[in-house]
């Protein structure tokens, strides 16, 4: 089904994708202003930009998703309206969504055919498909097995479902938003490796990222938007990431985390062979163990799915497991009547959990409400039996939303009416505020732009020097490597190691990560 | 003390009694399949009822009665199709509505139109539907044991029981092997999927909604038409809601849904039939009989049936996300 392809790279073709003009508004928010680009035929085109800069508007227009207010798009030199995504698929345009568009109790064949079936009956396409994908499988080292249902697929591989289905309605543009946000490193490789070879193919590539590393690794050519415009397009090789970051940002940022030495106290968390079974019946934590010291972050790293969840729930109180658990040298309840968030609370663990959206924030709550939660039976939020004291709680709010820098600075507003990072510092102050013993923190930059990663990780810094013990999980290794004093890697419920940040290197956790033992070559 | 007349009748009226559930579960199948819950399934079910019967009686054909009575129930999964799809309203609200609607006013045209108490005339003759005799159904008779069971059990039924039964297979077939079965299972799991894969997800939801509406209006007329000489107020009963119990129960499987309904039919042929059941000294009173059917209804929605894994995206309106 993939189309021939006859466009090289000479730079007197016609592009293959250019925009003029482009503006989309979404009532007041100017998502996109005035952007023109132009993509060439057989290359990879990064497009860069922190959270809500409009990349993703941007490649929501050209897919035919949203309509553009004004601007005019050409494909292969062509004016070419997309008003849905059917002109989109026509004009041979195929999209991997971050959020995959896959129907997860079908089988591989059935989501590949699903819109571009050959007629009424399924059989003939079914067995089209199959020949296609085997084709496709080989040229492009995109292996899937078809007659698998996608629930039962890795990540990995649920992508690569989605990139033979734009290949298989003859795609020669691919649009990736975010490809690699939920890959393991060797996973993200793999997918390059893909791109390469498409590539090679003459297809062409609009990689939509906030990884700068990625960016450097594979693009030709990166565009850089901020706060809906276009700020700049250089050829990759001709640019820095320190160049990039300044022109997503707009100013200078630090990429690595300025940070003393840490000066580690006694244990504060001595976990011994924590064990949780889940309600499926599936030991989801086999025999953790490990310790936090006073005044050091422990950097749990892992490809997500591994029991890092579940270890932070069972350190929480949400979740209840078998083995110790000692804070400050006192046994916790692990299975009992009072074994919850709250007495977890009053023993001085403090939680921003990994979803912040489901577990750290009432969405439609307004920011005051969600600052005490957790802590709501404080006696000082308390104006009397009945009733709370609602106006100590606002500027109470207030107060935290001036030091955590949170914008705007409104109590009032909900929840869900604040930027992902943003609504992180909102947890954040919540939890820090607190002044906890230990502190655990899940993905604390997960969908965070780039200036508030900084200020969130300095705050998490400055919580250790203060004395206080650090449980970090996260699945950017990049993180765990320049935050951690100790990193902890774990796989399929097992801590499979422990290293210092000096002393090893992302190649070699990769491996740990991936469940590979011993010391790496 | 159950000789095997006996055990035929009760099976004879286990199929006319499930046929009805049967119908509805169905068409309750196709919507929710789709991703639109339906609790309006009874509503259009009486509404249906209501309208063959009338036309029926008025023009003394019962093909014109079906044809109304699937008119109106059709008209009414329109209602709920602009509310739940269009409109993007809660489904279950749209779906009590249709049912308040048909059960008003069915009643009160019914009063209007033929001053029976809100009732329509009995039908009689071509008004209604009579009983398909099958090939050879006289001949086998006397074979033992096959013969009876041919004849009392397998002929002799309307034609809308023979119409329902079919399509079992039938929607097994649309639904596990045509395009259009694809992208209707699609659009209840994960509509996002659909819409990027250029197919439209509004269309195919409103071509579920107005199958559900068809069978719906089969299922009514064949209350009023066939197992019933009329419509009477409020002649559904439930079975509305029993169809969708039934649904949950055959997890949205169209073999399954056949097992399920036999049962609920079944139960209601017991009902019928054994109107107080003498157990050693304690008797069992008819009320408990006749309750019995929605009694397991209650059990079955309150999750004794085990896991059952209804369409990922149901209930809810599809919105493109920002």
């Amino acid at each position: 089904m993939a189309g021939t392809q006859t466009a090289g790279r000479s730079d007197g073709a016609a592009p293959a994708i250019e925009l003029k003009g482009i503006s989309k508004a979404f009532g007041p928010v100017q998502a996109n202003k005035d952007i023109s680009i132009r993509v060439m035929p057989g290359t990879i085109h990064g497009i860069i930009g922190e959270n809500g800069a409009g990349k993703s508007t941007l490649m929501s227009i050209l897919y035919g998703f949203y309509r553009a207010d004004a601007g005019e798009i050409f494909i292969n030199g062509t004016p070419t309206p997309i008003p849905d995504s059917q002109a989109a698929i026509s004009a041979g345009i195929g999209m991997v969504f971050q959020h995959f568009k896959l129907v997860q109790n079908f089988t591989v064949l059935e989501n590949v055919i699903l819109g571009a079936e050959d007629g009424a009956l399924l059989k003939p396409s079914l067995s089209k498909a199959r020949g296609t994908l085997k084709r496709l499988a080989e040229e492009y080292e995109l292996h899937v097995d078809p007659d698998t249902l996608i629930e039962d697929l890795s990540v990995g591989h649920q992508q690569r479902v989605e990139i033979l289905k734009a290949l298989y309605r003859a795609a020669d543009i691919l649009i990736l938003d975010e490809p690699t946000g939920v890959l393991t490193p060797a996973e993200a490789d793999h997918l390059f490796r893909i791109l390469e070879n498409l590539r090679r193919e003459g297809k062409t590539i609009l990689l939509i990222t906030h990884k700068l590393r990625e960016i450097m690794h594979i693009t030709d050519t990166v565009s850089v938007m901020r706060r809906g415009e276009m700020t700049a397009t250089v050829k990759t090789a001709e640019t820095s990431p320190e160049n990039l970051a300044e022109l997503m940002v707009g100013r200078k940022v630090l990429l690595r985390v300025d940070k003393k030495p840490a000066a580690p106290g006694p244990n504060i968390l001595e976990v011994e062979n924590l064990r949780v079974v889940d309600d499926d019946g599936v030991e989801r934590l086999k025999g953790v163990s490990l310790n936090v010291r006073a005044g050091e972050i422990l950097g749990i790293a892992g490809v997500s799915g591994n029991g890092q969840s579940q270890l932070l729930e069972v350190l929480g109180g949400i979740t209840r497991a078998t083995g110790s658990i000692r804070v400050n040298g006192q046994e916790i309840d692990l299975s009992g009547r009072h074994s919850d968030g709250q007495s977890r609370r009053a023993r001085g663990i403090a939680h921003v959990p990994e979803d912040r959206q489901h577990e750290g924030l009432i969405m439609d709550f307004m920011a005051w409400e969600n600052m005490i939660f957790g802590y709501h039976n404080d006696p000082a939020w308390q104006k009397n039996a009945l009733l709370m004291d609602n106006p100590a709680i606002r500027a109470d709010t207030e107060a935290k939303m001036a030091r955590f820098d949170v914008r705007p600075p409104n109590p009032a507003l909900a929840a869900k009416n604040f930027s992902g990072g943003n609504q992180q510092k909102i947890v954040l102050a919540r939890e820090i505020e607190r002044n906890p013993d230990l502190l655990l923190v899940g993905q604390p930059t997960r969908g965070v732009d780039i200036g508030a990663i900084e200020f969130i990780h300095q705050r998490i810094i400055e919580l250790r020097d203060a004395g206080k013990a650090i449980l970090l999980v996260s699945v950017e290794l990049e993180e765990i490597l320049s935050m951690s004093d100790r990193i902890a890697v774990m796989f399929d419920g097992r801590i499979m190691g422990e290293r210092l940040p000096g002393e090893t290197d992302e190649k070699e956790l990769g491996l740990l990560m991936a469940g590979m033992n011993g010391k790496a070559a | 003390m159950m000789d095997f007349a006996t055990i035929l009748q009760v099976f004879d009226s286990t199929v006319r009694l499930a046929t009805p559930l049967l119908l509805a579960c169905l068409a309750g199948l196709y919507s929710e399949r789709a991703g639109i819950y339906d609790i309006g399934l009874e509503g259009k079910m009486l509404a249906a009822a209501f309208f063959s019967g009338a036309i029926a009686a008025v023009t003394g054909s019962v093909w014109l009665g079906l044809l109304a009575g699937i008119a109106a129930s059709t008209a009414l999964s329109g209602i709920h199709g602009l509310a739940a799809i269009t409109f993007r309203g809660n489904q279950l609200i749209s779906g009590v509505a249709v049912n308040f609607l048909a059960a008003g006013l069915t009643v009160v045209i019914a009063q209007d139109w033929f001053k029976q108490g809100g009732r329509t005339p009995s039908l009689i003759g071509g008004a209604r539907f009579t009983p398909v005799k099958l090939p050879l159904a006289d001949t086998l008779r006397e074979v033992p044991i096959l013969g009876p069971i041919y004849y009392e059990l397998i002929s002799g039924h309307t034609i809308l029981v023979y119409l329902a039964f079919a399509m079992v297979p039938l929607t097994w077939w649309l639904l596990f092997r045509t395009r259009f079965g694809l992208r209707l299972r699609a659009v209840g799991e994960n509509p996002a999927a659909v819409d990027t894969a250029g197919v439209s997800v509004v269309g195919n939801r409103y071509a579920a909604v107005a199958i559900c509406g068809l069978l719906c209006g089969i299922a009514g007329a064949y209350l009023a038409t066939a197992l019933q000489a009329g419509f009477v107020k409020d002649m559904t009963a439930g079975r509305g809601y029993i169809a969708l119990a039934a649904l949950i129960f055959a997890k949205w499987r169209p073999w399954y849904a056949l097992s399920s309904t036999l049962l609920f039919g079944f139960l209601q042929a017991i009902a019928l039939r054994y109107q107080n059941i003498d157990l050693g000294g304690v008797v069992v009173p008819v009320q408990f009989m006749d309750a019995l059917p929605y009694i397991l209804t209650v059990v079955i929605l309150a999750g004794f049936v085990g896991k059952a894994i209804p369409p990922r995206a149901g209930g809810e309106p599809y919105v493109k996300e920002r």
